[in-house]
């Protein structure tokens, strides 16, 4: 415990020695850049933005990988390879904390809603269509759109089950509840939009490989814009309960550009009902 | 747990029986709308950003007995609401047992401003037509009374307790979509909007369910014919002061658009007025040939929440353990054999 806390203190001091100017490794790659102002004088984050990495099948390296019952399937619902987004390659789980993510794993295609009780205990939330938490929606394969307008809330609106959060900027209280997207509060650094996210529901993962959190997760994110098409971003994760400390992971978000492109429907509620509901179906399972 | 009230809810608004009464000569104006140009974006846009509640007693239709008197005095308007709370309470004992069982489901959880009465003393939502009744209908292909009737039938079986599957619910029960899809109506709770805008968007986010809408204002084109939403497709203009919203592209399933209106048919307009610093006046108009003999509009006050009150999450399917226990007790219910 000790150890967990002098490594948190000596991220934080790190990261306030480094200043305001807090620039991922990665965006290095960009030269310079301000972004335009809104009336009050920070960046203007509006638009539709996508992340291109494959961390939703798994934050950490994998290699391609074919989907369930390729016998019917084929390469449909295939996984794509894809390199490690966590920086230094690896989640820092406590000794003895891999083996729930190996259950997750092997048990991510099952569901088991018979009783209340057991309604959360197995099975990826993504394939129940529940609402993905931080920091999955952001590098679900799917896009989302940031509202930002000269109110104290900025609005994050997925298209993955219409997903939506609030950032309250400069708000100072605590979590009221847990929630499944968490309870955000936003600030800026310069012009980089930080937002701090406490208060979720323990069930949320992290990807389809079933890494995963406890109720004390804590999230820091960090949007900050590098060129008009491209934002960086990077998420802090912490949970002393389940990492020896926090970690980090980062890529860029690019902006969507086709013409008149727009966040569509991705509801799917009724994708799952009949994998979920349909075994309690007169004439049972069909 | 709270989404079976949602049936008992939709069948007290909407009523199926649409009444014939002579239209008066004039539809109830909108009331003046002060100058507004205070509640402005630093880009120049009305400014409608904020959190709105838009719960209240009156109806949406006029009821039977007011048939002549669209607005009420003061006194007619304290009996009125005294009467709607009355009504709409659950706090109360009188009934016998099985209704007292089910008002176990009581006011702690429903939103008190639901008992309310709109503060223009209006007795009906609608004010056009005037008699404040939403129109007759026109006859239905039997393709759309085959549909209904075999809706009837899903709802008759899901209130006797016995639904065949999820299919037999409606979709706010299976939070496929509840108060996000225009028009809104008020509900018994959870009957807050968010609203956010940015330069060239409106984007609105009902507490039920979590969906933000956006509404594009810089005059693209709506989606192609063939690409179908739950809440549509909205396109926004500003006619001075206020926002006029159309929306189309409505899928065609069930319960998706007003009354089982006929998606094709079927166009909605909403108009969003900032009235003052805790106000805004929500109005829309829904017209559909196939359905309706004329169009209809109806307004509603919004009212500003207090910044202190948040608008939480309203997460549905992740917990909607009522599906399973709907469908396992309808099973027990067959097994002992009361389905007949």
């Amino acid at each position: 415990m000790r150890t967990y806390r002098f490594r948190r203190t000596w991220l934080q001091t790190m990261m306030v020695a480094a200043g305001m100017a807090v620039i991922p490794v990665a965006a290095q790659t960009f030269p310079a850049y301000k972004a335009p102002r809104m009336a009050d004088g920070h960046p203007d984050l509006n638009g539709i933005w996508q992340a291109f990495v494959t961390a939703d099948w798994d934050l950490q390296d994998h290699e391609a990988q074919a989907g369930p019952h390729p016998e019917v399937m084929g390469a449909y619902g295939a996984g794509p390879a894809g390199q490690s987004v966590v920086e230094g390659g690896d989640i820092p789980y406590k000794p003895g904390a891999l083996e729930k993510k190996k259950q997750n794993f092997e048990k991510r295609m099952m569901v088991d809603v018979s009783s209340d009780k057991k309604w959360h205990e197995v099975g990826d939330p993504e394939l129940k269509c529940y609402m993905p938490g931080v920091p999955r929606a952001t590098y679900m394969p799917l896009p989302f759109r940031i509202v930002q307008g000269s109110s104290p809330y900025i609005l994050i609106a997925y298209e993955f089950a219409s997903a939506t959060r609030t950032i309250r900027m400069d708000w100072k209280g605590e979590a009221p509840t847990p929630s499944w997207m968490g309870w955000s509060r936003g600030r800026w650094e310069g012009d980089t939009l930080v937002v701090d996210v406490t208060g979720f529901r323990e069930e949320t993962w992290f990807d389809r490989a079933g890494d995963y959190h406890s109720e004390d997760l804590h999230v820091v994110e960090r949007y900050t814009p590098v060129s008009p098409y491209h934002l960086m971003y990077e998420a802090t994760i912490e949970d002393k309960n389940v990492y020896t400390r926090p970690w980090k992971i980062s890529f860029p978000l690019y902006r969507r550009m086709e013409k008149n492109v727009q966040l569509l429907e991705f509801k799917c509620v009724p994708f799952t009902e009949e994998m979920l509901f349909g075994r309690f179906s007169k004439g049972g399972v069909r | 747990m709270k989404q079976r009230f949602m049936i008992i809810l939709a069948a007290a608004v909407l009523p199926l029986t649409a009444q014939t009464a002579a239209p008066k000569k004039v539809a109830a104006k909108a009331p003046a709308a002060k100058s507004t140009a205070t509640f402005r974006t630093p880009w120049g846009d009305p400014d409608l950003q904020g959190v709105w509640n838009d719960a209240t007693s009156t109806p949406l239709q006029r009821p039977n007995g007011l048939a002549e008197k669209d607005v009420l005095n003061d006194d007619e308007a304290a009996e009125f609401r005294a009467q709607l709370a009355r009504d709409l309470t659950r706090d109360r004992r009188d009934g016998g047992a099985e209704v007292d069982v089910n008002r176990a489901y009581n006011d702690h959880w429903m939103d008190s401003r639901r008992l309310k009465i709109t503060a223009d003393h209006r007795t009906s939502l609608i004010v056009d037509p005037p008699n404040g009744r939403i129109p007759p209908l026109v006859p239905l292909s039997p393709e759309r009374e085959q549909r209904k009737a075999a809706r009837a039938a899903a709802n008759t079986r899901f209130n006797a307790g016995l639904p065949e599957n999820y299919t037999d619910f409606t979709l706010p029960v299976r939070c496929v979509i509840r108060t996000d899809s225009p028009p809104y109506l008020p509900t018994i709770y959870n009957n807050d909007f968010h609203i956010f805008q940015s330069p060239g968007y409106v984007v609105i986010g009902p507490e039920m369910i979590h969906s933000a809408r956006v509404i594009a204002l810089d005059g693209r084109p709506h989606l192609g014919k063939n690409l179908k939403q739950w809440l549509g497709d909205s396109r926004g203009h500003w006619d001075g002061d206020t926002l006029i919203v159309e929306t189309t592209n409505f899928r065609p399933d069930d319960g998706v658009v007003f009354m089982d209106a006929n998606p094709d048919t079927y166009k909605i307009t909403e108009r969003f007025t900032r009235v003052d610093a805790t106000t805004l006046n929500y109005e829309f108009t829904v017209e559909d040939p196939a359905t309706w003999t004329r169009p209809w509009t109806a307004r509603i006050p919004w009212n500003r929440i207090d910044p202190g009150e948040q608008m939480y999450e309203y997460a549905c399917h992740e917990d909607n353990y009522d599906m399973v226990h709907f469908l396992t007790g309808a099973r027990a219910r067959e097994k002992r054999g009361e389905a007949k």
